[in-house]
């Protein structure tokens, strides 16, 4: 059995307060529980303050591109499936700068946990607004506030028939573990958006803002309802959903590969010899 | 014998169906081909041509005339005709072209009316187009036969036969009436493999050990992707066709870090959005192939045409500063072992390689004996299982004496596999202090670069020694090069220099090309571009400077006749 300390990485270079503290312990919690070792699986990551969470986290590593995780995860995925990939990443890396990606490996449906530290905000550079600013919002490089409507992530993900759509919050760790693990054990792309403060940058969607507003939802709500799922995911302002939206089982995409069949292709071997065969076929 | 067929019509009229057989029925014929095609971006209309060299001694680029010119449409007679040979001849149908032409050097065939009548279908009036050609050349039937047979395989006994007939009818109808056709084959041999420069890279790939190919369609380099997939279930192989050419690359990385071997390919614009992921390739020291098929740019420019023009950005592309190594084939034989190669180095030395190669190469089919595979190499350089596992305390980017550390294989053992675009230390964690960046600097450029330069072969001298003009060349113009070589070997004192591993140059301890080139009285540097780029790389590396250069971006390949007049011009005028 693993213990929390056993996923402890280096010491986090976060601000004090920020919410990916709570996220941080969160997963540690969920792999203890479900009992994962750190060398069972990759976290693949971006730019941004959650791209550096493997660094704070023992796994195997590939820190990346400013949203370019989800390629390299599903590259690591379609080549061994039998290993687990996961990405954290932010608002501004996932939805932002790696949108056509996050549209595309939902369309594949290939078997990667994607947590998405959702701050509405972008951190490293210092505060400037990100796809899920809210509208109006003013930022120093937004002087008349932000132009362009809040991208709604999951109404996004359900549209594109997406495997599973969660939604999070830092400032609740249990229900924040328990959807991870979900996840986890999803067969399939997974979404899990997770509300979290920037205590930095973001002084209109603070903790108090989010803790006022969040609710679960609960056994009314049918996550296999894709229309139901659709409506649940507009819901946003006064009242903000928290848990699984939507799942389905949409088939794998690396386990539909024929070539998968006989074992993840980093296990299977090259016979040099074929190729003379191979060659016959030019003349 | 040396004889050059030009197919000419619209897209969708089966230029490619005509070429491609012919080309493939005379390498059967063990006759020595060389073919090129020069088409639009468009699947329907405007104007295509597929140009077929045959010849019983070695060939390898095209001649200016033309032997026999199979019209499909006007557009051909009117562009072509002046490039007839003296007795050159046009095959064409007057009822599909509309048009009666008058000449002795026009042969009308009733293609379509021969098809039905004894194909009983009017789509084999192509068919009966390559039995007309034949009928030219006085060859066999036996061999087009076979193909046929092959071609039809799926459509059954009834279509393969319908073929046949009208194959024997074309051939029978010019053996019939055409007076004026005086060509005369050479004796048959061996069958010879018929190869192109793309399919060349993508056999290459797959004698590597390839696993993984990612992406984007981009021509001319989608027919490496065409021929991978192709042989996914036979090979083990995956091919992902990526979102754009950011997720390619980026794809092929995570494979490459997952623990397979693994390529991408593209053109010029796709390589412009691939170079952030080159230089990701370079921090986290992961293995990667790309193959940069060559179009003339800038932006869009002419996609399907042919040029060099992406040298210096194939050198400077990416930001920072990290080794890469760049070969350019000039054949289609080179292409095949130059792919092997970059595996071989981009394993060795965990850095990415860029196979350059144009249109121009990636369409052209040459023939050759055989391929030998003794010259294969593959060696699995990476950590995986119990070896991974027994390694004391495995850190992904550990120093040194070459710079490199095996790449262990995540989550085949309880070492963990780090690394990151930022800086980062030995074990691959990010890092801010300036001892450890130098050292890594250090470790990724100055331990490795030496021991790579050591594996680059010297470039390949073809010609007199000590020649008075020595043409230099890289990449896909080889075989101009050497066929000028030849023609004006009776003459002058000429030899060419061609280069066909670019980066990193060459050393000159082990064969000093500058001082061929500096004793040379005319040493002119060939390419098909507008700013001599390899001549710039040449002088920034060595300080050698070309007095002379052809140059030509017009989006087509230089062709012997042409080129062997510019050289004239080029010596007199010296």
């Amino acid at each position: 059995m693993t213990i929390a300390e056993d996923y402890k990485g280096q010491h986090p270079a976060w601000c004090p307060g920020c919410g990916n503290f709570s996220i941080m312990k969160s997963f540690r919690d969920a792999m203890v529980e479900m009992n994962i070792e750190p060398h069972k699986f990759t976290i693949v990551s971006g730019i941004g303050q959650a791209a550096k969470f493997p660094h704070y986290t023992k796994c195997n590593t590939f820190n990346g591109l400013h949203g370019r995780a989800l390629p390299v995860a599903s590259g690591m995925r379609i080549v061994n499936h039998e290993h687990l990939v996961m990405v954290f990443t932010g608002d501004g890396d996932c939805y932002g700068e790696g949108g056509n990606h996050f549209v595309h490996s939902i369309r594949r449906n290939i078997n990667v946990k994607l947590f998405v530290h959702d701050n509405q905000i972008y951190g490293l550079t210092k505060g400037q607004a990100s796809p899920t600013t809210m509208e109006g919002m003013k930022t120093k490089n937004q002087p008349f506030g932000v132009f362009s409507e809040q991208l709604n992530p999951l109404a996004l993900a359900i549209a594109l028939d997406c495997s599973f759509v969660a939604r999070g919050f830092s400032g609740e760790m249990g229900h924040l573990k328990e959807l991870m693990k979900e996840a986890v054990q999803h067969r399939g792309f997974t979404l899990v958006d997770i509300l979290q403060p920037c205590v930095s940058f973001n002084k209109i969607n603070t903790f108090q803002w989010y803790k006022e507003r969040v609710y679960h939802l609960d056994g009314s709500h049918d996550a296999e309802d894709r229309v139901k799922a659709f409506e649940k995911s507009l819901e946003w302002g006064e009242r903000i959903p928290l848990g699984v939206l939507f799942r389905n089982n949409r088939p794998v995409y690396e386990e539909r590969i024929p070539v998968n069949e006989s074992g993840p292709l980093v296990k299977q071997g090259f016979d040099i010899k074929k190729i003379e065969q191979t060659l016959k076929e030019f003349y | 014998m040396d004889y050059t067929i030009k197919i000419g019509g619209e897209a969708g009229q089966g230029i490619q169906t005509i070429g491609g057989t012919l080309a493939r029925l005379f390498a059967r014929s063990g006759y020595h081909v060389f073919t090129n095609q020069d088409y639009e971006s468009r699947v329907r209309g405007g104007h295509n041509f597929y140009q077929v060299r045959l010849s019983d001694r070695q060939i390898t680029a095209s001649r200016d005339t033309v032997d026999i010119l199979v019209a499909m449409d006007q557009a051909s007679i009117i562009l072509h005709e002046k490039e007839l040979s003296r007795d050159g001849q046009v095959v064409y149908d007057s009822d599909a072209l509309k048009q009666k032409y008058e000449g002795l050097h026009f042969f009308d065939t009733p293609f379509t009316q021969l098809a039905v009548a004894h194909g009983g279908q009017k789509i084999m009036a192509n068919t009966v187009a390559i039995g007309s050609v034949l009928g030219m050349l006085e060859m066999e039937i036996d061999i087009l036969i076979e193909i046929l047979k092959t071609t039809f395989r799926k459509k059954g006994d009834d279509v393969i036969q319908g073929n046949v007939k009208a194959a024997e009818a074309g051939r029978n109808f010019v053996l019939k009436y055409c007076q004026k056709c005086s060509f005369t084959p050479a004796v048959r041999s061996k069958p010879r493999m018929l190869i192109t420069g793309n399919d060349a890279i993508g056999l290459g790939a797959v004698a590597s050990g390839l696993k993984f190919y990612s992406a984007y369609p981009m021509t001319p380099s989608t027919s490496i992707m065409n021929y991978v997939a192709g042989k996914e279930e036979e090979y083990g192989i995956i091919v992902e066709q990526a979102e754009d050419e950011i997720a390619a690359i980026n794809m092929a990385l995570g494979a490459s870090f997952a623990g397979v071997r693994a390529m991408t390919g593209t053109s010029g614009g796709g390589f412009a959005l691939m170079t952030e992921g080159l230089s990701l390739a370079g921090i986290t020291e992961t293995p990667i192939v790309i193959a940069l098929a060559q179009r003339p740019g800038p932006a869009t420019g002419l996609p399907t045409r042919t040029e060099q023009g992406d040298l210096q950005f194939a050198l400077y592309g990416g930001h920072g500063e990290f080794p890469r190594v760049i070969f350019a084939p000039g054949t289609p034989e080179q292409a095949f072992y130059l792919t092997n190669k970059a595996f071989g180095i981009a394993e060795k030395y965990q850095i990415p390689v860029i196979i350059m190669t144009d249109q121009y190469l990636a369409d052209a089919e040459w023939t050759y004996d055989r391929f030998d595979l003794n010259k294969i190499h593959y060696s699995d350089q990476r950590l995986r299982g119990a070896d991974l596992q027994d390694f004391p305390d495995y850190k992904r980017h550990a120093f040194s004496d070459t710079g490199v550390f095996p790449l262990g294989v995540p989550g085949d053992s309880t070492h963990l596999i780090v690394t990151d675009s930022d800086e980062h230390d030995e074990e691959g964690h990010l890092i801010e202090d300036s001892e450890t960046r130098m050292k890594m600097m250090d470790k990724r450029l100055f331990r490795k670069v030496p021991h790579i330069h050591e594996d680059i072969a010297p470039p390949l001298y073809y010609g007199k020694e000590n020649a008075d003009i020595v043409l230099t060349g890289w990449g896909s113009t080889y075989g101009v090069l050497r066929e000028v070589v030849d023609v004006l070997s009776g003459t002058r004192s000429i030899g060419m220099l061609h280069f066909s591993e670019i980066y990193p140059l060459p050393e000159t301890e082990k064969f000093d090309y500058l001082n061929i080139l500096s004793k040379a009285e005319h040493a002119l540097c060939i390419e098909n571009n507008a700013t001599a780029q390899f001549a710039r790389l040449l002088r920034t590396e060595t300080g050698y400077e070309f007095k002379g250069t052809i140059l030509k971006y017009d989006g087509r390949p230089f062709t012997i006749d042409s080129l062997i007049k510019e050289i004239d011009d080029h010596s007199g005028r010296l």
